[in-house]
């Protein structure tokens, strides 16, 4: 798990503190307007002493989270790298703003990209990463230095690779079941969020009914005498609870949030087996190659031609390498890349398990406190209602 | 008399009508010592039978008494009463009473969309009124003593068929409202400052409970499709359960929370719509009423003024005199009957509506119970000891 002292998180506080409007030019040369969010940091050990330095910060914008991302995934295939908050808002009810300006939006946001950044730098393995550490420490040149490493180019053959079909004949079968279990994950979750955002919507319009209650009521009042008072008052509790619904939903947003963030992360983990799938695809093939290269050489040597290979008669007609060296060449190659295929194998496993922990942690923690929030929900609920029938007594 | 919704459950129907009443003199209890001790006429509207002749097909109610007073010859009634057959005896009562405040019955069947006549929640929801209707006339201090409701009671089919023909003729009925209308359509000189104030108010309060009735469908409405996605909501719970080890217990425990939400909403709207919605809009009926009274006031007022000019006009005429005397005494007759029967009305009016917010209360801090002690005990079984524990710390902080 985590080795003491062994992440960047232990020597360093994070946090992203604010997120502001700029304006400039994009690469079209088009004025546009975009949010940049500013990341803070501290050497620890100048907090632990109770120093109070000043953070260090920069200004980040979400793009530039993406790039980071993108080259943490390609340079660490077996990782399952911890996702970013959405690019665009999903799973909406109608009230909340899909608009990406919106500042409940933006201020959801800064807390998903501060929570991006602590996940990253508390893992065991990437939060020893330089371009991790450039990123919160040199404001500009960042960029440069990111795609100096040339992971663009293995990015788009990456790209390439997850969306091809291909027929892996041996798989290792955790990583078949964990792939099965990703889908599924993916599946369930966004079906929960889109069932959630309905039935959000529906509360919403029965409590913001009832503040016309608070309306009538209060006219009403105003026609009787003996009725009045209780009628006024029952209005305003009526007013109350139409109004309550608006803290209760945005709280449940952030647990919303907890869910997409899963959500997201159910991707990532497919992503490191369908990366295994690849290895293994490329270890069978090489595999293949080796096999079909002792067939010819005995073909050539018995004279029988089982299978025809244009590769065989050029080599026969042209003499290339000598067989045995090829051969040779070619089991070396197939070494190699089942080395790889072994080296992922252990290294994704050890994070998968560390996902797994991390997953059941975080989702206890996010289901507890949706019970919280239902509970304190109930609890306004018996509170207004009470009231209410303590102004209707005095009817 | 509290709201009766007992009927609606199906429960089998008791033989005679004095164990049926008895059931609703039980509820009749609530109300309060002093109603039930005081009430000596007990009436029960139900048992709905169609009845099919060659040229229609109608609804049958029984229609059971249970009374103590002298002025009836035995103490229990039962008869079968149709629709027609209230509204006959409404109209009498308030062609007797034309300033007296007649409750109003449930409207005549309208044709909304795919409603039947027949359909079994319209006839449940009518013989409720009709229930009601009786009740409240019983309750009223002189239309309880109508000849035409003791008639409507206690005669058999064809016994009412004879009393109902001995009424004013259709003509003569005819006759009257030309005359009225006539004479108010040269308007009131000025009305009295009370019957003013009174026509504001009812005018007011004929917005208001229309307003309420319509605000009350619309969360009626809310809240059954709010409960339609509750329905699609615990599924995905479950289903995700099924995938996982450690958090398959949590997720169970949001499904059944769910569930308990979803069955809580169910009774909500149940309550709504057999409780508050008849309750507001037998009040928006109670306002027409009241309009029609106003009017009819109104119109005696009218009546006396044209033929007191008429007669101021013209030399004195022993006749002409007579009759502006009668009209004068009657005016005032129907004033002071309209101001005794206006704070009667009120005070039921706030009696009646004070109870169904009560009750409706009531019903929305029991659903709020209801699911919360769910929540409270799905979290016990689901969560750890040191879970628990924060959760209680966190209630100790902010609850």
């Amino acid at each position: 798990m985590v080795e003491e002292g062994s992440t960047l998180l232990r020597r360093m506080e994070i946090c992203v503190a604010e997120a502001e409007k700029r304006s400039g030019k994009n690469a079209m040369s088009m004025q546009e307007t975009f949010t940049v969010y500013l990341i803070e940091t501290r050497p620890m050990d100048a907090v632990a002493e109770g120093h109070n330095p000043a953070p260090d910060c920069l200004w980040r914008r979400y793009s530039e989270f993406e790039l980071l991302r993108n080259y943490l995934i390609v340079t660490y295939p077996y990782i399952v790298v911890p996702p970013l908050p959405e690019k665009r808002a999903e799973f909406v009810w109608h009230k909340l703003s899909a608009d990406n300006m919106d500042p409940d939006f933006v201020e959801r946001r800064r807390v998903g990209l501060e929570n991006f950044l602590l996940r990253v730098a508390s893992h065991p393995v990437l939060s020893n990463d330089k371009i991790l550490y450039h990123f919160l420490t040199e404001e500009h040149g960042w960029k440069e230095v990111v795609y100096e490493t040339g992971f663009q180019a293995k990015a788009d053959s990456r790209l390439r690779a997850l969306s091809a079909t291909f027929r892996v004949r041996n798989p290792d079968k955790r990583f078949m079941e964990m792939k099965h279990y990703s889908d599924e994950l993916q599946s369930h979750t966004s079906q929960l969020l889109r069932a959630r955002a309905r039935v959000a919507d529906r509360l919403y319009g029965v409590y913001k009914v009832h503040g016309n209650y608070g309306r009538v009521f209060s006219e009403w009042s105003a026609i009787e005498r003996e009725m009045g008072d209780g009628l006024q008052s029952a209005g305003h509790h009526m007013d109350a609870y139409a109004a309550s619904i608006d803290d209760i939903l945005e709280e449940e947003e952030h647990y919303a949030d907890q869910l997409k963030e899963y959500l997201s992360y159910a991707e990532a983990l497919r992503a490191v087996c369908r990366k295994h799938e690849l290895t293994q695809f490329e270890l069978e093939m090489a595999s293949q190659d080796l096999i079909s290269k002792k067939q010819q050489r005995e073909e050539l040597s018995t004279g029988i031609v089982r299978t025809f290979s244009f590769k065989g008669m050029t080599n026969k007609l042209f003499g290339q390498e000598a067989p045995e060296q090829r051969e040779a060449r070619l089991k070396l190659l197939e070494d190699l890349i089942a080395e790889v295929v072994k080296a992922h194998i252990e290294r994704a496993w050890v994070d998968i398990q560390r996902f797994k922990e991390q997953k059941d942690k975080d989702l206890r923690e996010a289901l507890i406190s949706y019970a919280v929030m239902q509970i304190s929900m109930c609890k306004k609920g018996i509170q207004v209602w009470s009231n209410a029938k303590e102004c209707f007594l005095k009817m | 008399m509290t709201w009766n919704t007992s009927l609606a459950d199906g429960s089998p129907m008791p033989n005679s009508p004095s164990s049926l009443v008895n059931q609703y003199r039980l509820e009749d209890d609530d109300e309060g010592q002093k109603d039930a001790n005081t009430k000596d006429i007990f009436i029960a509207v139900d048992n709905p039978e169609s009845q099919v002749t060659a040229i229609e097909t109608f609804i049958m109610y029984r229609v059971a008494t249970r009374t103590t007073r002298s002025e009836f010859d035995s103490s229990e009634y039962e008869v079968r009463r149709r629709y027609q057959d209230f509204l006959w005896l409404r109209s009498r009562l308030e062609d007797n009473h034309p300033t007296l405040i007649v409750h109003p019955l449930p409207e005549k069947f309208v044709m909304k969309g795919m409603v039947e006549r027949f359909n079994e929640d319209f006839i449940e929801t009518r013989r409720k009124a009709l229930h009601r209707f009786l009740n409240k006339i019983s309750e009223h201090p002189i239309l309880s003593y109508s000849q035409h409701f003791k008639v409507f009671l206690t005669a058999q089919v064809s016994d009412l068929a004879s009393h109902k023909k001995q009424g004013p003729g259709f003509l003569s009925r005819m006759g009257e409202t030309v005359r009225a209308v006539a004479n108010s359509v040269r308007g009131l000189r000025s009305r009295p400052e009370e019957f003013a104030v009174m026509q504001e108010y009812v005018e007011d309060f004929s917005n208001k409970m229309c307003s309420m009735d319509k605000v009350t469908q619309r969360i009626v409405k809310e809240q059954r499709e709010y409960l339609e996605e509750l329905k699609q909501y615990s599924p995905t719970y479950a289903q995700w359960a099924d995938l996982e080890e450690e958090l398959a217990d949590p997720l169970k425990g949001v499904v059944s929370c769910v569930v308990q939400c979803s069955k809580e909403s169910e009774e909500q709207i149940h309550h709504l719509s057999e409780v508050l919605v008849p309750a507001l809009h037998e009040y928006v009926l109670c306002a027409e009423t009241l309009k029609a009274v106003m009017r009819r006031r109104d119109n005696i007022q009218a009546e006396f003024e044209a033929k007191n000019e008429a007669l101021l006009s013209r030399k004195v005429d022993q006749e002409a005199v007579k009759e502006v005397d009668g009209l004068a005494d009657r005016m005032e007759q129907a004033n002071n009957a309209l101001k005794g029967d206006w704070s009667r009305w009120q005070h039921s009016m706030r009696t009646d509506l004070r109870s169904v917010f009560i009750s409706t209360a009531e019903k929305n801090v029991e659903y709020y119970e209801k699911v919360r002690q769910r929540e409270i005990s799905a979290s016990d079984s689901n969560f750890t000891h040191t879970e628990k524990t924060q959760t209680e710390l966190l209630f100790l902080f902010f609850f």
